[in-house]
């Protein structure tokens, strides 16, 4: 009776239990990060790998496609890790920031979400043709997969595509992200991340909201707002080229 | 008051959201293009219009630096929240797929940053 009234309250009120469960796991992450790297490993990175670690776990225990959510007492990290607070959360990190910095996005944001765009596309397009697909729809949505996992399944429904195909598009999408997320704070030295500018393109080239949000929060939550405003154009790019423009230079390619 | 500034930024991320799915809608993608980016700039909008309102020592913007702050805990919630099963169940092409786009993509940051630079300084 104890445990079930418990139960029933955290899953009642799963928004507060989720700010609990998320209060602990940067506790914890921050005291590693302290004890065992002598900070030499950011609590928020940490915080973040932790995150994916619970999320292999709830998604192995438990059926769904929401990670730790699945859970059902867990299930508030889903909406307090939605999108809406994600965005909002997003917009936040604007107050404070340099209103000309982020207005010279200009060339520097349209030549890296182009790129970006492109470069993820041919290599997940040139991935699939290496594992024997030679039919352009496959080829086209494993390689919008690549670009993020909201365009390879958009554009695996505009042209057709087998639903097994879909999904490996998403999984390639979810790899990206994934590993954006955890490898950004330790490659930023290496690839001079650590301004404004750099972060716009670094957020244009990437392009996964979800990943360049928490590839910058682990590296410098001051570059947030840079690298979001790109990255807030590169879906919506991608599924204009994918099914169109990169659909018919494929065919054309593959013969 | 605080939920003065909490509702600007309510206000900001709902019109840049209504925007950007206005603009996925005429270029005819499903999609939403640039909304987060276009509440990012109204938001600042608001900060140049209203600079007692916002000014970084008022009440109402407490209301935006709450949520500022609640940045990376709701980042790791979303981390927590990844489908990284269906992540790894997709095989080695998958895998191959989006590892190698993530590292062509960070080595060509500081190739753009260096062209952008070159360009800026002519």
């Amino acid at each position: 009776m104890i445990i079930d009234t418990l139960f029933a309250i955290l899953i009642k009120n799963s928004i507060l239990t989720a700010f609990v469960t998320v209060g602990v796991i940067m506790w914890v992450s921050y005291f590693l990060s302290d004890k065992l790297t002598q900070g030499k490993f950011h609590g928020s990175a940490i915080a973040i790998s932790l995150g994916l670690v619970l999320a292999y776990i709830g998604g192995l225990t438990h059926e769904g496609s929401r990670g730790l959510a699945n859970i059902e007492i867990f299930s508030g990290m889903a909406i307090v890790g939605g999108a809406m607070f994600r965005d909002f959360a997003i917009v936040a990190t604007a107050f404070g920031a340099n209103l000309n910095d982020l207005k010279s996005a200009g060339l520097a944001g349209i030549v890296s979400l182009f790129l970006g765009v492109l470069v993820s596309f041919v290599i997940g397009a040139a991935m699939a043709v290496a594992f024997g697909y030679t039919d352009p729809v496959s080829v086209v949505t494993i390689g919008a997969g690549a670009v993020t996992y909201i365009v390879g399944p958009v554009t695996g429904a505009a042209l057709n595509a087998g639903s097994d195909i879909i999904a490996i598009s998403v999984a390639a999408g979810l790899v990206k992200s994934i590993l954006v997320m955890v490898s950004t704070p330790m490659i930023a030295g290496r690839i001079g991340l650590d301004n404004p500018q750099s972060a716009l393109i670094f957020g244009g080239l990437m392009g996964t909201t979800s990943g360049v949000a928490a590839g910058l929060a682990a590296t410098d939550p001051k570059l947030v707002p840079y690298g979001a405003m790109t990255a807030t154009f590169y879906t919506g790019l991608g599924c204009l080229l994918c099914p169109s423009v990169l659909y018919f230079a494929t065919v054309a390619l593959l013969g | 008051m605080i939920i003065y500034g909490v509702a600007i930024l309510a206000t900001c991320t709902l019109s840049g959201l209504y925007l950007g799915s206005l603009l996925g809608e005429i270029i005819g993608v499903d999609a939403n293009v640039g909304g987060v980016g276009i509440a990012m700039l109204l938001l600042l909008t608001a900060v140049h219009y209203l600079p007692n309102e916002l000014s970084s020592t008022s009440i109402s913007s407490k209301g935006v630096l709450f949520w500022n702050a609640m940045y990376i805990p709701i980042v790791v919630a979303m981390a927590a929240k990844q489908n990284v099963i269906a992540a790894l169940d997709g095989g080695l092409l998958a895998l191959l797929a989006g590892t190698l786009a993530v590292v062509v993509s960070f080595a060509l940051v500081p190739i753009i940053s260096k062209m952008i630079k070159r360009e800026d300084s002519e």
